[in-house]
Parts: C-alpha cells; structure tokens; sequence
C-alpha cells in the first residue's frame, strides 16, 4: 500500500479497496484484541462481504485513555506513545510495535512529500530540544517532531529549553541556507505563543519568504485567543513574509496517516485514511456541509484497534474528488471540539474548572 | 468578618445579613413563622400564572402547603427542647432548578437561618421563586432575617467565609463537589451533611406492566430520568424486569419512551459519544449487549444479572442497563452501600422492601413508585433533615 500514490485514488477506486482493508483489520484485531472482540460483540457487529467503509465499527477515542486496548502481546511493544494530556485530562495510551511504527513512518513520508516535494530541506523546528528527549515515552509533540525531522537535512531548534526564541541562531541558519527554501515545524500553539509573539516584537524582521511551516496539534489552546487559521496566517506572513502554511489534523491514536492542508486550505484524506462525519442523534454519515461528529479511519494502526475512531471534533465534508488543488478523496474542515453542553443532574454539580 | 461575599450576588437578602444572622436566637423546628411563610410562599407560587409552566416550581408550591408540612410533621410528635442549630449554609446543586428550594424548606423547618447558594446557571425556575421568596419575605421581617440566598462560581474565598460562619453546611453531591467544598474548613462543632454520588435503578413486573397505560408509564419514567439528563442521584440506571412477558413488556415499555423522548430531548453530541463509549466499555468487562435502536436517544445495555459491578458503569443522558430476573431479591447485588432508590413499575414499593429488606442490604434508602423519584422528603438519603439541623437541650 506504501507504492500507492496518496491523493490518486477517486471515489470508485478507494472505497472498495478501502473496505476491503478495514475487513482484514478489523478481523485481524477481533482475533487478538479480546477487550475489542467483546465491544464487537456487544455492538452487534458481524462482518459482511458488502460492508461499505462507514459501516464499520467505531470506537470513542476516550477508550484509549481509559483502558489498554493491544493486539500484540507485551513483549512485541516497541514503543508506548501518549497525548501530549491537555491539562487535566488523562494521557492516551498507544502500544505500537515495529511494524506499526514502520508503516506511521512511511505514511508520513508519502503524504507530506506530496505537499512539500521530495526533496529534504533544511528544517527549523519551532520547539525546544528536550520535549524529544525522553524516548521512552513519546509525546505527541516529541513523536511530531522526530516524525517530521525525516524532511529535514541540517535541524535546527528555534526555541532553546527555557522556550526563548534563539533570534541570533536562526539569523545564521537562514544565513547558511539562503535562496533556499527551508521547512519549519511545530506544533500550532506553540508557533503562536513563542515564534509568532516573538518576531513580532523584532525590530529587524526575519525574512522567511522562502518558508514553508507545517503546524498541527490543534487550534483548542488558541480558542481562548480568538485567533483564526485565517488571522494565523495572515499574521505570519506580515510578521516574517511566511507565504506557504500547511496545518494539518492528526491525533496520537492515529500518526503517520495525518490530514494535511491543500494549497486552498482544505484538509484532505489520504489513500491510508477516511473521515466521515456523524450526526449525533443516530451516528449516520452526514452529507457534504453538514456538521458533525468526525469519525477518522486509518489502515496503519495493527498493534492496537485504533482503525475506526470517533473523535470529540466537530467537522464537515467539504467534497470529494473534486477540490480545486487536484488530489483526489475527501477534503473537510474541522470546526473544533464538540459544545459540552452543561448536563442537567445532581452528581455533577462544581466541576472542576478547566 | 472581612468581606470576601460583598461582591456576590444576593438573590435574596445581601452580606450584612448574613453577619446579623450569626446572632439571632434560633426557632424550634416547625416554628409558626416558618411554618406560615412556606405556606404563603406556596399559595404566591400557586396563583402564578407564569409558574405554571414549570412542572418542578408548581410540584414545590405543592410540597410546601400548610397541610403538606403538617403532614410532614406528624411522625416528629412533640419535638421538646430541640432548636434549630443556627447558621445553615447550603451548597445547591448548581444543574437542578429547584433543589436549592428544597434545601431551603428544610433548614427553615429545622430552625435555622440559612444561606443558599444557589444554582450558577439561569433556570427560570430559580428567578421565579426568589422573586416569589422575596415578595413573601416583605411581609415576614421574623424571617427575611434568616435566609440570604446568593449566586457565585468557583470562588474559595466566598465558600471558605460561609464554611467558617455556618454552624451546619449541606451539600448537594456529586463526589467532586464534596472533595471540593471540604476544602473549607467548617467550625469544630459544627455538622454537615454531604449528599454523595449514589446510584439508583428501577424494577418492573413486565405482566402487571402490560395491563398499565403506556404512555403514563413512559412520562412517569422519563420525568425520573431525562428530566435531569438521567445525571440526579434519584434516576434509574438499570431496569430489572420480572415475569413471563418480559420480551413483549421491554419491547411496549422502550418503543413508549422513545414517543416520548423523541421530539422532547436534545441529546448533544458529547453524551452521544460518551453514550458510545460506556456501551463500549460494558461490553468490554461485563459482555453487555446494546439493543438495536433507531437512533441514539436510548442507548439499552442488556446484561445478564444484576452484579454489583454494574454500578461503575453509570453513565447519563439515557443510558441504561437491563436485565431479567426470577425474584426480586437477585437485585440485592446492586443495593450496597451506593444504593439509593428504586423506582417500581407495575409493582409495589411494599412488595419490594419485603423481598429485600430482610436481607439488610447495605444500601437503598427509598423505594417509590415511577415518577416519584424526585420528590423530596425530610427524611433524604439516609438522613433527617430536621433531627440533624436542630440540637436538643437535655434536661434531667
């Protein structure tokens, strides 16, 4: 599947080939992943020959921090990846085995190089350096950015371990790599707060025409901000003349098949993933432009029964097959978290703020 | 006391009250003036024409009628030397309308002054009662000096300051809102009364059940739960069936509910989910079995005994779990400690406390019929509300 074009595939060809996988996977995880095998049971799910991709069972993501859910045994885990933990939520938990890993990688590679060209470039990584160094147990901030370090050839961190902006070390890289163009990484946050906030202040400006970032990790932190995808990039390129900006939508219970952002600012599903929206009454598939639910699909995960996830993100279809930047497959927005509505009752009464 | 409540908002009274309050002398329980004062507050809230609209002030406007209270006296016979403790502070639920109401009634009716905190949120039923509240309270000055009802958030500061004036602090549950106001200490000699998380479930005769109007049944099981989004210490989890016809009563009693939930009851996304993600989880240890359903409004787990597992599998926003049973008494896994009540369908309260209470079961404090799972009693939860806010003076 790694020989497969990622954006090639319209809906006549994916489809089917995709449910054809998730019935392999999702066989290959009922045989050893008994937690998963009693939640089949429990749904009533039973594999049919005609099963159409959003037929397939979903698991809420929340399971994954609650509870181990492996179809390797323990000894075959190479590496445990967690959230990064918004702040007062319990980490997920992903046990991932050489051959999961190996694929996440390979993914990534193919997705992004379709958007960034196959070549490496130089890259400056819009974090500091220890957030990588505990390799026992990945963040997803840590796994992000050694992930993405694979498209970089000379790295150079832009923050240094207090989270100061390293001004004089960037001057020289860029310096070194000048009339070129250089990726730049990091996670959403983390490039508002402590690189945007920072050359915004300069007085001399840094020239990054010739940049292309890549940012994800998501918009919640900046929520409280109001800061826009619109106003975020606009902003940048006034700041230090960013012109190229790719977000992209991923989770840590499903790296390497990310959705990454088209030149027109759509998000666009891979040939190793899907997303369907779901309406909250009856869980069906939303038509196009309808908000709802994301349910997000991946062929990587094997080591656990990550395949089929339903997210607490609220997002649309906005096509398929047709977006005007020419890759094939569906492409969405994502709107952001799900509304908590405040639940009526008397066991609940003094949440904890947040 | 430095004032860190100036700044609240006082729905009823305002903070120099609440200073006053620590030195008025206490009332017996059932004092005439409080007694009189529910009374008229009942008749205003009666004769409102906008209260009608809310089901949850008219049933209060009942509760608190001169003959209901006498009613409610009765089993306390003459209550010789007791006296209110003196300052109750209470910490309402912050999602039920209502309950705040409640808590309130019953401090006054021990002998207390008392300061509500009332719920966050904007319910129209909490504006309509304090504005009935104070226009009854102009005429009463005996005890408009006694109950200060006010609004705040999350601040410390304002709990720590009526924790450490209040002579008995009631707090409405959830377990976190435990954890949290315990944060504030209280005077060594003064009580409280914590109402934990608990969990409650309901028993059906399936062959009685079908000779019963459906659609009566189904309003009096949905006022038990998706009134309070299933989330009330008070609503059934669980439904424990008995009889032949147990197949054809589920199938009568959820395609009932379902008329009446659809139409009626936004389910929001995020209980969606979640709805999804404890079916899954029940599945996962204890082999549960969702129920094919038309949409997500009912989300049915069957499970095949009632174990005493089952009560960390809560969840709310319509979620329950289902069983069959020979007896009544195989539900005596699910009445430890956490137990609180039991709502009956097509069965008797008394039929059932005959099967269970022999047993001594560590838990269930109230067996009542569907649709009474919410009234409110003096006696709650274990605990008497008037013996526990008063003190008795010994004589010898």
């Amino acid at each position: 599947m790694f020989e497969l074009a990622p954006f090639a595939w319209d809906r006549a060809a994916k489809e089917p080939w995709l449910a054809a996988q998730l019935a392999e996977l999702t066989r290959h995880h009922r045989d050893r992943c008994p937690a998963y095998r009693r939640m089949l049971d429990g749904l009533g799910f039973e594999l049919r020959p005609d099963a159409r991709v959003a037929d397939f069972p979903f698991l809420p993501v929340r399971l994954f921090k609650e509870m181990e859910l492996r179809s390797v045994p323990a000894d075959a885990v190479f590496k445990t990846m967690t959230s990064s933990g918004t702040t007062g939520q319990t980490p997920s938990l992903i046990a991932l085995d050489r051959e999961t890993a190996g694929s996440q990688q390979k993914a990534l590679v193919k997705i992004v190089a379709d958007f960034l060209g196959p070549r490496r470039l130089p890259m400056l990584i819009l974090d500091c350096p220890s957030v990588v160094k505990d390799r026992a147990l990945f963040s997803a901030r840590g796994a992000g950015i050694l992930g993405f370090s694979i498209f970089g050839t000379e790295r150079f961190y832009a923050l240094d371990d207090d989270m100061r902006l390293d001004v004089a070390g960037i001057r020289e890289f860029l310096a070194r790599h000048a009339g070129q163009p250089v990726l730049l990484f990091g996670f959403t946050f983390m490039v508002w707060q402590h690189f945007y906030r920072e050359l915004a202040r300069l007085e001399t400006p840094l020239d990054l025409s010739r940049g292309i970032l890549v940012h994800g990790g998501g918009w919640k932190k900046l929520a409280g901000e109001a800061v826009t995808t619109r106003e975020f990039k606009a902003r940048l390129a006034e700041a230090c003349g960013l012109a190229r900006v790719h977000d992209y939508y991923g989770m840590v219970e499903q790296t390497g098949s990310i959705f990454m952002e088209c030149e027109r600012g759509h998000l666009h599903a891979s040939v190793f993933s899907d997303v369907i929206p779901r309406r909250a009454l009856d869980f069906a598939p939303c038509a196009v432009g309808e908000p709802g639910i994301l349910e997000v699909v991946s062929l990587l995960p094997r080591s656990y029964p990550g395949h089929c996830l339903l997210t607490e993100d609220e997002g649309r279809l906005l096509g398929e097959d047709d977006c005007p930047c020419g890759r094939k497959g569906k492409y969405f927005e994502v709107l952001g978290r799900l509304a908590n509505a405040e639940i009526r009752g008397c066991s609940d009464t003094y949440a904890v703020p947040t | 006391m430095p004032f860190p409540l100036d700044h609240l908002e006082y729905l009823v009274g305002a903070a120099e009250a609440i200073q006053r309050m620590a030195s008025r002398p206490a009332l017996p329980p059932f004092a005439p003036s409080a007694v009189d004062f529910l009374a008229e507050l009942s008749k205003r809230l009666l004769g409102d024409a906008e209260a009608r609209a809310y089901p949850d002030v008219i049933a209060f406007g009942f509760w608190c009628r001169k003959a209901s209270v006498e009613e409610m006296r009765r089993p306390y016979g003459v209550l010789k030397n007791r006296l209110g403790r003196g300052l109750a502070f209470h910490v309402a639920p912050s999602n039920v309308p209502v309950n705040f109401a409640y808590s309130l009634a019953a401090g006054l009716l021990a002998g207390n002054a008392n300061v509500v905190r009332v719920p966050s949120k904007n319910f129209p039923q909490v504006g309509l009662i304090c504005g009935a509240i104070r226009d009854v309270l102009a005429r009463v000055p005996e005890i408009a000096a006694r109950i200060c009802l006010v609004k705040y958030g999350h601040e410390k500061a304002a709990t720590d300051a009526l924790s450490a004036a209040c002579d008995a602090r009631i707090v409405w549950g959830g377990d976190d809102t435990i954890r949290a106001i315990r944060q504030s200490p209280l005077p060594p000699r003064a009580v409280e009364i914590a109402f934990a998380d608990r969990y409650s479930f309901a028993v059906a005769d399936a062959d009685r059940y079908l000779e019963l109007d459906a659609a009566r049944v189904a309003q009096d099981f949905y006022n038990d739960t998706y009134l309070t989004d299933q989330n009330a210490c008070t609503s059934p989890q669980l439904v424990a069936w008995r009889g032949h016809a147990v197949a054809a009563a589920q199938a009568r009693f959820w395609t009932a509910l379902h008329a009446r939930v659809a139409g009626r009851y936004a389910l929001q996304a995020v209980p969606a989910v979640g709805k999804r993600a404890a079916a899954c989880r029940l599945a996962a240890a204890l082999g549960g079995r969702l129920a094919p359903a038309p949409d997500n409004l009912i989300t049915r787990i069957a499970v095949s005994r009632p174990c005493s597992e089952l009560i960390d599998f809560k969840y709310h926003s319509g979620f329950f779990a289902e069983c069959a049973v020979a007896a009544w008494d195989e539900v005596l896994p699910l009445c430890g400690p956490r137990c609180q009540t039991i709502a009956c369908i097509g069965v008797a309260p008394g039929e059932v406390a005959a099967s269970l209470v022999p047993h001594a079961p560590r838990g269930v404090d109230r067996i009542v019929p569907v649709g009474r799972t919410l009234d409110f009693a003096l006696v709650w939860d274990g605990h008497d509300l008037i013996r526990e806010l008063s003190r008795v003076v010994d004589c010898m």
